[in-house]
């Protein structure tokens, strides 16, 4: 059975194998390690095999760049006939009357929908430990977390059950969790890709991006996704790069920043030296590494979880039991309200939704939210300089591989921390791709590669170049039965 | 400012973003508010002096033409509604007591 999502295309097309039998296989494969992860909410095998028999009798359906091949999706996009929460109580069996138009994309270039990924709620998290429905397991170790908040996404790649998943990222939600399992993830420059009826989190920030087993199948996917978009006004109007076409595998010349006094900060010390490894590994194909500094990087947690959160206070007011998704029953509208979003969120939530309202409200909104944002200009301006003497920017994903289930959910701060990293792409708008880079022990590590605002291609091309020479995107986990 | 929060402070917050917390929730959240804000007081040093805030990444709302395009059904819409009434209502309980 063909693996990677331009085997399975190709073969699909030749019909050397149909797509039937890839989406049987991608289904035996979910039944025999989601006992164990818990990767998935739902899988929907009627409707994956349906429209893999679709594609086997159209000739022209079996010629699309996706053709047959079986595809994971975060459940905070939209699907249409296909149940849709967020990991979220308040959303319970909400089914979206419309897809996302990632969704869209997809299907039309021939991809089969077989399920939905567990992720933390709203995508507010770094473990995939705040999902209304239970958490998911590491598949390299299943007493750690698979990192989050696309969690479920990047377990399912990593465990082979499906070879390409799309997750979300506001501060590393892609990235961390695709280091963590040991795959591939990235985060497109901000309005690359539309996010029309991806449930929203912090608008300034979200971004839909894939994770695959490699960087070609990501930019495989990055081909059908990206792109303007009417339904999103944010969406940038010019037409995307071809994203395949620019892994060529060189990067002699390309000039690599480090920002060697973010990466000191509080980095594991197997992470930093996989990292240098990683760094004169670019070296030796002929990258250039060039100092940088990032100053303001170090005040990027403060300021991402001041606006963030003052975003989703405002983006959640929606989940008020009046026109979708969970009510409490009570005999006054207002008290409709507090206790359906009361019984409806989860913790993480909540506290997100408190600081974030209090962030805005009377007083305290030109202390804090419009000192972050000033912030993040500054952050901004940082990147910027930076690219004036570099072409991208290399750090660590993640300070620690996967951590243990259960360690950071009491301290929010501590894990806030895990996404020091990756924040910063989001606050300036950045493309920025996690790719393996080596273990700590058991446990995957990644690098990351940051770029300038729409070189997502360059971004992609040169974490392919590294992935030509190194071992570490071939290596998959053996799960053991639980 | 206040730089540790009561549990009736976070019921003032709560009840602005409409949302019911357990005595529990007030008691852990007072504590982790101190502590977040605490942490996220380190901007209030940075120095902004003519710096002018952004609000989002990208490069600003490109216009389209406003051309008419069908939506997505009401009837679509409104059955997710847990409660609808006569032909495209949303319903909800009473406003005034």
């Amino acid at each position: 059975m063909p693996a990677s999502v331009r085997a399975i295309r190709d073969a699909v097309a030749a019909r050397s194998v149909s797509a039937v039998e890839v989406c049987r296989a991608a289904l035996d494969r979910i039944g025999a390690v989601d006992g164990a992860l818990h990767a998935f909410l739902r899988v929907d095998a009627e409707a994956a095999l349906g429209r893999a028999a679709e594609i086997d009798a159209d000739a022209d359906l079996r010629r699309k760049p996706l053709a047959g091949v079986p595809v994971a999706l975060k459940d905070n996009l939209c699907t249409r006939g296909l149940a849709t929460t967020a990991a979220s109580r308040v959303l319970e069996g909400y089914d979206p009357p419309y897809d996302a138009t990632v969704v869209g994309r997809l299907r039309e270039a021939g991809a089969v929908i077989v399920g939905k990924t567990n992720c933390d709620e709203f995508a507010m998290g770094s473990s995939t430990e705040n999902s209304a429905y239970g958490l998911t397991r590491n598949p390299w170790a299943l007493d750690r977390t698979p990192g989050g908040s696309s969690g479920g996404s990047a377990a399912a790649v990593a465990a082979r059950a499906v070879p390409l998943a799309l997750g979300s990222d506001t501060g590393g939600s892609i990235r961390q969790p695709a280091a963590l399992c040991g795959v591939v993830g990235f985060n497109p420059s901000y309005g690359r890709v539309s996010r029309y009826g991806l449930i929203a989190f912090a608008s300034s920030l979200d971004q839909i991006g894939p994770i695959a087993a490699s960087v070609g199948d990501a930019a495989t996917c990055m081909n059908v996704i990206a792109g303007p978009d009417p339904r999103d006004s944010t969406c940038a109007p010019a037409a995307p790069e071809d994203f395949s076409a620019a892994l060529t595998g060189e990067v002699k010349g390309v000039r690599i920043g480090v920002p060697r006094a973010l990466v000191a900060q509080g980095s594991d010390p197997e992470v930093i030296s996989a990292f240098d490894a990683a760094v004169a590994t670019l070296a030796e194909l002929g990258a250039r590494i060039v100092d940088v500094a990032l100053p303001h990087s170090a005040h990027a947690i403060a300021v991402y979880y001041l606006l963030t959160t003052a975003e989703a206070s405002s983006n959640l007011a929606r989940y008020d039991g009046v026109r979708y998704g969970h009510r409490a029953e009570t005999a006054t509208l207002a008290e409709m309200y507090e206790r359906t979003r009361g019984a409806g969120f989860g913790l993480e939530v909540k506290r997100r939704v408190i600081l974030g309202t209090y962030v805005l409200s009377a007083g305290y909104y030109d202390a804090y939210y419009v000192k972050a944002q000033q912030v993040r200009s500054l952050i901004r301006r940082d990147y910027e300089m930076a690219f004036e003497q570099v072409d991208a920017i290399a750090l660590p994903t993640s300070p620690t591989p996967a951590f243990p289930l259960g360690e950071r959910t009491s301290d929010p701060i501590r894990m806030y921390l895990a996404d020091v990293f990756t924040v910063g792409a989001n606050l300036a708008g950045l493309p920025a791709v996690s790719v393996p880079c080596g273990f700590s022990g058991a446990l995957p590590l990644g690098l990351q590669l940051v770029g300038p605002a729409m070189h997502d291609a360059m971004v992609l091309g040169i974490a392919d170049a590294y992935e030509r020479v190194t071992p570490w995107s071939s290596r998959a986990p053996a799960i053991p039965p639980r | 400012m206040p730089r540790s929060f009561s549990r009736d402070d976070v019921r003032a917050i709560a009840r602005l973003a409409r949302l019911e917390l357990s005595e529990a929730e007030l008691e852990l959240f007072a504590r982790q508010l101190t502590g977040i804000l605490e942490y996220a007081d380190q901007v209030r040093d940075v120095d902004t002096a003519g710096v002018a805030g952004v609000s989002a990444a990208g490069t600003g709302a490109p216009m389209r033409d406003d051309e008419v395009q069908p939506s997505i059904p009401r009837d679509d819409i409104l059955r997710q509604a847990p409660g609808t009434a006569g032909s495209g209502f949303f319903k909800v309980p009473r406003v005034l007591s």
